[in-house]
């Protein structure tokens, strides 16, 4: 007996492990549609550019500093890249 | 800060060494500007040049200063050239892999010439690290039409015992009047690897003894495989930015990276244990030969109104995962304060944690020698990992930046379920590395 319930113990969690990752995929297709349709009425017009367009508002304003921290992280840890290429480069790890 | 920018590139009263560096960069470029006229002198001013010099320093440990220097000019057509120069040299000492234990150890160095004895009680350290690297960088960025910029680079990097070449291209479409952006990269690595005293033999026993003794040099070869090794990293990256309004941009990558070639550390052996927790013996680590990593990464950024200071936030998310079985999640945060007109304070802080690759094991018990990878290096292994600092920029009158930014960096490597020997009670077997980075930074 104790066996048997194992084994439906296990199927059942496929099944509904299944049943999640499906839901999952339906949630994020239907985030990613919702979003690309949103993006057209999100936005400025090219004269409210004016904060955006401060070197502090760029996605990575300060190129030396990100490429200082890669180089440490990159040596220190198990992960790289991400925001940038997360390539070799270094002998240092 | 934009008021600074634009003062520092109406900046013509630029020091001989902006012009001296103009002078070269056009030099190497093969662009004459020797024979200037009024209007190639004021071509020449339109190099933009960004500088620093850091120190990361670890308590105990390897000690690094690094010098960058980059130059960027912007052509007719919007063509954007950019150059880097990086100068840096690396000396101090590193974990070797193997555990501390109730008694002194001695180890080989990886070389072969020499031993090193780490007391008793001490996470051992091979101090024999000194290397300098120098890496050139160059990318080209350019409108392709309206609505696409192309860009390529190439790398170049050596080191006394590595090399490294690298290319890149990157495509980007402007949609939604310049809201949206796709794009997409592409980047190739091919790297080699000669490190001193040969590549060990996985698996192999360290030798360890009179380095000296006649039959020395025999004995240590045959723990050797050869002399060097490559690792190619291939990384396709997919990225989409949305500006939301006036105050807000968001970015969202995802990357997909895959290394072929020897991932091993030549210098990392693994303690081989009894049952009691004592060392037997040591042997050199084994990694997979490829390994695939992706990520995802979000990004967003806000500029605070009056209220809070017109406050720049800028907050990011990595998750990573990999097929060696490591997973990690980075939060970094910066805020960027204007104090006055012409200086900011820049707050920062991250937050990094991670699991254990597979193959992880801070050591090895004897009766339970491993056949298949493992590695006891901690940068695979399990831990958190903090970074708290400060930036301090100023804009001086010449329209140049100064800053300076000073953080401090803990590495907290944690127990991922191994076991705990009796001899290995009281030993610090998952050591804290704590480091200070100090960086000043030019711009003119």
């Amino acid at each position: 007996m104790k066996v048997n319930k194992t084994v439906f113990k296990t199927l059942s969690l496929t099944n509904s492990s299944k049943l999640n990752a499906s839901k999952v995929k339906l949630a994020l297709l239907t985030a990613i549609t919702l979003s690309l349709s949103a993006c057209s009425s999100l936005g400025v017009e090219p004269w409210e550019r004016d904060l955006l367009a401060k070197k502090e508002m760029a996605l990575t304003s300060n190129p030396i500093d990100a490429a200082l921290d890669d180089h440490i992280y990159f040596s220190k840890e198990a992960s790289s890249g991400g925001k940038s290429f997360g390539g070799g480069g270094c002998g240092c790890n | 800060m934009t008021n600074l920018n634009k003062t520092s590139k109406q900046a013509n009263k630029t020091p001989n060494i902006k012009a001296a560096l103009s002078l070269a960069t056009g030099a190497l470029l093969g662009t004459s500007i020797l024979t200037a006229g009024a209007a190639q002198a004021e071509e020449v001013d339109e190099w933009q040049f960004d500088s620093a010099f850091l120190l990361y320093s670890e308590v105990d440990r390897v000690t690094a200063t690094e010098a960058i220097i980059a130059g960027t000019k912007v052509f007719e057509n919007d063509e954007i050239l950019s150059l880097k120069l990086t100068v840096d040299a690396l000396t101090g000492a590193s974990a070797n892999g193997a555990v501390a234990q109730p008694k002194a150890q001695t180890f080989t160095r990886p070389s072969g010439n020499g031993q090193y004895v780490t007391p008793a009680g001490e996470t051992p350290l091979d101090d024999t690290f000194h290397d300098t690297r120098v890496q050139l960088n160059g990318q080209w960025t350019q409108p392709l039409s309206e609505n696409i910029t192309g860009s390529v680079g190439g790398h170049f990097s050596k080191e006394y015992d590595y090399l490294s070449l690298g290319v890149n291209g990157n495509l980007a479409y402007d949609f939604n009047k310049k809201n949206s952006t796709i794009s997409m990269g592409l980047s190739y690595f091919q790297d080699t690897f000669t490190p001193e005293g040969g590549i060990p033999k996985p698996h192999s026993s360290m030798l360890v003894g009179d380095s000296s003794a006649p039959e020395w040099d025999t004995e240590f070869a045959k723990t050797r495989i050869g002399d060097s090794d490559d690792k190619s990293t291939a990384d396709i990256l997919v990225g989409f930015t949305q500006v939301i309004n006036r105050r807000m941009i968001t970015a969202f990558n995802y990357s997909y990276s895959m290394v072929d070639g020897y991932l091993t550390d030549p210098f990392k052996v693994v303690s081989v244990l009894n049952n009691d927790g004592l060392a037997q013996d040591y042997i050199y680590e084994s990694r997979p030969d490829s390994r695939v990593k992706q990520s995802t990464f979000m990004q967003a950024k806000y500029n605070f109104d009056d209220s809070l200071l017109n406050t720049v936030a800028d907050v990011s998310y990595r998750y990573m995962w990999d097929d060696w079985g490591i997973n990690s999640h980075t939060i970094d945060t910066r805020f960027t304060v204007p104090v006055g007109a012409t200086s900011y304070i820049e707050p920062h802080i991250r937050f990094y944690q991670q699991g254990a690759a597979d193959f992880y094991q801070p050591y090895i018990i004897e009766e339970q020698a491993p056949i298949g990878f493992v590695s006891a290096d901690y940068r695979i292994g399990e831990m958190t990992a903090v970074t708290v600092g400060a930036k301090y920029g100023v804009v001086l009158n010449d329209g140049n930046e100064l800053s300076f930014r000073l953080e401090y960096y803990r590495q907290t490597p944690t127990n991922a379920g191994f076991a705990e020997l009796s001899a290995l009670k009281g030993q610090d077997i998952y050591p804290v590395v704590e480091a200070l980075i100090a960086q000043v930074s030019y711009s003119f």
